[in-house]
Parts: C-alpha cells; structure tokens; sequence
C-alpha cells in the first residue's frame, strides 16, 4: 500500500518535472513549423520577385503591338503569340466547360450513388493526374500525325482534355453543396427533374460553377508541355486554325533557351504575362468563392 | 473511355520501337539517334531520381506545413499562408523553369553546390563541378512544385480527424505537439501515404520545369550534380527534332512508359485515399 503510493508520488514528481521539458519541445516544434512554411511563402515571393524584375524590363510598346523579329535581331514583340495564347485558351475553354459541367451535373445529379457514376468519378480523379505531356502526345498520335501539320485545332482539343476531368471534379463539388431541401421542394412542385436541375440547383451554385471554369483557365493557360506537341509555334500571324500558331508558352520555351540576350528578356516579358493572368485568375476565382461562403 | 483511346494510341505508335527492341528498350542506356538505337534506362532513372529527391524533401516540409496551418497557426494566419501555398500551386511550370534556369541554378552553382562539395564531397553523391543544373536543382524544384499538393491533401486529412478525440486529449493536458505527434498524426497516417503518392505522380510526369534544369544528357552519374534527363523531358526536347519513324516511335514509347507508371500510381493513391475516406466515415 505504502510502496504503491510511493511510486504514484514518484510518478507525479516525472511528471511536474517534465511538464517544464514538455512545454520546451512544444514551444521548438512550433517555431519550427513556423519556419518551414514561410520558407514556401519565402519561394513565392522570391519567384514573383525575380519574375517581375526581369520581366517587366521587356516591357515596351513594341513589345505589345509588333511581330517577332529573327533570331539576333533587336526589338520586335510578342503580340501574335499574345493573340494565340488568349485565342487557343478560349476555344479550349468553349469546348472543355459544357462538357465537364453536363458530367459533372450526370454525377451529382442524376447518377448518384450508381456504380456507373462511381465508376466515372474513379476515372477522372485519374485523368486528373496524367502528366500534361502524355495528353500532348496523344493528341500529336491523333490529329497531327494523320493531318499531317501541327494546328491550333490539336492544341485546342488538347487543352480541353486537360481542362475536362478539372470541371468535372469542382462541378460536382459544387453541385454537391447545393441543400437536398431546395431541390426537394423543386421537386414537390411538381417540377421534372431537369427543370429543378436548371432552374434551381444551377442558380444556387452558379458562383461556384463560374470559380470551376476560372480556375480551369487559369490551369490551362499555363500549360506548354502538350502544347509543344500539338499546336508548335510560328513567328507570324495566323491565318488558319489549320497551321501552327503562336503562343506564349512555347515562345517562352523557344526563346529561354536560345542564346540571344533579347530573346531571354522577352521570355522574361511574356512569363510575366502568364503569371500575371494565371494568379489574377486565381485569386480572383478564390474571392469570389470566399465572398460566397460569408453571405451565405 | 479517353484513359483507353490513350493507351491504344500510344501503344499502336510505339508499335515499331517495340518490335525493334523489346524489353531491352527499358534496360539500355543507349540513346543515339544517328545510328538508331535507343534505350529508356538513362531517362527512367532520371525520372526516379529527380522525383526520389523532390520526394524526400517535400513529403516532410509538406506534412510540417499542414500541421502547422491546421493544428498550430491562428486561423487568420492559417488561411493566409494556405492562400500563399496554394498560389505556388497555381504557378505554371513554365515559370517555375525560367526561374529554375535563370535564378536558382546559378545560386545552387554559386553557393550551395561549392557548399556541399567541400562538407559531403567524399560521397560520390556530391562529386563533380558546381554546375547549377543538373539532378540536384531538377529536385529542388520539383520539390517546391509538389508541396502545395501534399500540404494541402494532408491538411483535408487533418482536417477529418474527429475534434472530440483531439479535445480529449487536450483535455488530460498534453501540448499541442504531443496531440499533434499521438493523436492527429497516427489518425492521418494514411491519408499522408496517400498524399505522398498524388504528390510522387505528380512529380513524375512534370515536363517543363525539368527539361529547363536538368541538363538534358542522356547518361547516368551517380552524383547529384552532373546532368540527366528523365522521360518528360527527352519528350519536350526531342519529339519535334524525330524525323526518322525509328525515333518518333521510340519517344512515343517512351511516352507510354511514363503513362503506365503515373497511372499505376494515380490509380493506387485514389484507391488508397477512397478506402480511407470509407474507413473514416464509418
């Protein structure tokens, strides 16, 4: 009896003792996660830094408005490949959004808790991280290849491949969080199924659709890799969505690697462009979303 | 549906490479496209080794940062340096290779490399001239390209952990750490695996970062220092010089190569991920 409350004051004294030890490790542990996210933060900065430094140097009036000049040459600009970015990235985005929305209404509205639907989720979580190259490659197999040019049509069903499986997934997030009480008095109006879908389930996650779809630009804009194999590049203007075209991300690729000191600013210029419009895109698409989740 | 019309495409277009070489294509490090011989061994193993050190680096950092946004920082605080996290994720690779080029690689030539030269240059690891590019940077960076990914997968894992057993313990008085490293960390330890392998395909198949820094040789070093390559990147350097169909259909098999592997991990991470989610609903 004695001998056990003796080891229970001794267990007590470990304890008091330690408690001052514990706070220690505590208090270590907490500066140094501390420390080891703002050494992500510090990167951040440290790569806009750079980015800005150098790229707003490019940046003059021809830049804006003049075609490329050839290699060794001075001045000229970017403008076509400006154009060709923005227009590549709005086709890809005309074609890739009704399609992911649609499977993505499939999933959470009408294929719900169905082994297909399970089944499609499983798969585009998958598509969602297949390297961006490998979709690239696929498409060179099936478009370039046969047609027998690079075109703005391959690097256009491409991106909208890219983009698919990402409006999918935020689609049906957002459906998702849509209350089952709002369709269900849709629904004992006696509305059909697809009119509670459209006229009420769309109209209560519509900012959260429209976040989707900025966030999936901003993803796509930025890609270079399945460009590369699809749409190429060219120091002209376009004149058909049939030949190669110029954008920004190959530009970049092309014109960083090259040993012309001009070139390298420019690239420096148009990585600033895409920067610039890819976290525009989205922070702008998370405060929209943030606002919606304060109203509500 | 597009995961199978991918697979066919790949397969049919490498028909000819595969015919040539067989199973040899993956063991070799021959890589020649005058004389036509080709081997993928130099670009797997870069691959492998850029994604083992991005991994070995980011896995840690990321799980720290997402103990630190969900268990330690004060909301106001968490939710700014997640918002930062999750901007390094929506950085485009491009940028990430300009910046890996043209700033990073001369820092490493300039001060970390003579560093770890002249501390650890008895390992054979870190042998060789400080040359900025190379393995070591293709890593780093790729590290930094991963982290937003795993940060933010563990901290939603973190974040399913059930408050009242948290509470219980904070309860009986034990710190912050000591719920952190008994509690959350031993609920979540799944969910972290599964984290690790979105971020390992993820690292695995990033093309252009990597062709920027790694160098770009078709051999293998063993120090971390010398150049390589790895699949993406021979892919963005070389498919738009392949002339020869010899060429075109190795590369493409290449391609299939890095395909079958990232699916074998997409497709384990989800399947893991999903048998937690179930777990932890029940």
């Amino acid at each position: 009896m004695v001998v056990e409350y003796q080891k229970e004051i001794g267990g007590m004294m470990i304890l008091i003792k330690s408690l001052k030890f514990r706070h220690i490790k505590n208090n270590i542990v907490k500066v140094i996660s501390t420390l080891t996210a703002s050494v992500g933060l510090f990167f951040l900065c440290w790569i806009l830094y750079e980015v800005l430094k150098r790229g707003i140097g490019a940046y003059n009036w021809a830049f804006f408005t003049q075609l490329p000049t050839p290699p060794g040459i001075m001045g000229g600009g970017l403008v076509n490949a400006m154009v060709g970015t923005v227009l590549i990235t709005l086709l890809a985005t005309c074609v890739g959004t009704p399609l992911g929305i649609l499977s993505g209404v499939y999933l959470s509205e009408f294929g719900k808790g169905t082994r297909i639907a399970s089944a499609i989720r499983f798969i585009n979580n998958v598509l969602v991280g297949i390297p961006s190259i490998i979709i690239g490659m696929f498409i060179y197999t099936l478009m370039v290849a046969p047609m027998k040019s690079f075109s703005a049509w391959a690097g256009m069903v491409a991106l909208a491949i890219i983009m698919l499986p990402v409006m999918v997934r935020t689609t049906e997030d957002m459906l998702n969080m849509v209350p089952d009480a709002l369709r269900e008095s849709g629904l004992a109006l006696g509305a059909p199924k697809w009119k509670v879908t459209v006229g009420v389930v769309f109209r209560a996650a519509r900012s959260g659709i429209l976040t989707g779809v900025l966030l999936a630009v901003a993803r796509i804009s930025g890609e270079t890799a399945p460009l590369l194999f699809t749409v190429l590049n060219s120091p002209y203007w376009m004149k058909s969505l049939k030949e190669p075209v110029a954008n920004l991300t190959v530009t970049i690729f092309n014109y960083a690697m090259s040993p012309y000191r001009d070139w390298i600013t420019k690239a420096w210029g148009a990585s600033l462009l895409i920067m610039m419009a890819v976290l525009g895109l989205a922070v702008f698409s998370r405060l929209l979303l943030r606002n919606k989740g304060t109203s509500n | 549906m597009i995961i199978l019309g991918i697979l066919w495409e790949l397969f049919r277009n490498s028909k000819l490479s595969l015919a040539k070489f067989g199973l040899g294509f993956l063991t070799s490090s021959q890589w020649n496209p005058v004389t036509e011989q080709f081997g993928a061994l130099s670009g797997i193993f870069g691959t492998g080794m850029s994604t083992l050190i991005a991994m070995i680096l980011a896995v840690p950092v990321g799980l720290v940062i997402a103990l630190f946004l969900v268990e330690l920082a004060p909301p106001k605080l968490s939710s700014f340096f997640g918002g930062a996290i999750e901007l390094l994720a929506a950085v485009p690779s491009i940028i990430y290779g300009m910046w890996g080029l043209f700033v990073f690689a001369p820092f490493m030539a300039t001060y970390i490399q003579p560093f770890l030269g002249k501390t650890l240059g008895f390992l054979p690891l870190f042998k060789g001239p400080p040359m900025g590019i190379g393995m070591l940077t293709a890593g780093i960076i790729l590290a930094l390209m991963i982290l937003p990914y795993i940060s933010s997968v563990t901290r939603d894992v973190f974040r399913m952990v059930p408050p009242v057993v948290k509470e219980a313990a904070y309860g009986v008085g034990a710190t912050n750490w000591e719920v952190t490293n008994g509690v959350t960390m031993r609920y979540a330890l799944k969910g972290i695996v599964g984290a690790g392998f979105l971020g390992l395909g993820r690292a695995l198949g990033e093309t252009m970062a990597v062709t920027f820094v790694i160098g770009n040789s078709h051999r293998i070093s063993a120090s971390l220092f010398a150049s390589g390559n790895s699949i993406a990147s021979t892919l963005a350097n070389e498919f738009t010089e392949a002339s020869e169909p010899m060429y075109l259909s190795s590369l493409i098999e290449l391609g299939l190569v890095l395909f079958l592997v990232t699916m074998v991990f997409q497709v384990a991470a989800q399947v893991w991920l999903w048998s937690i989610k179930k777990k932890l609903a029940v």
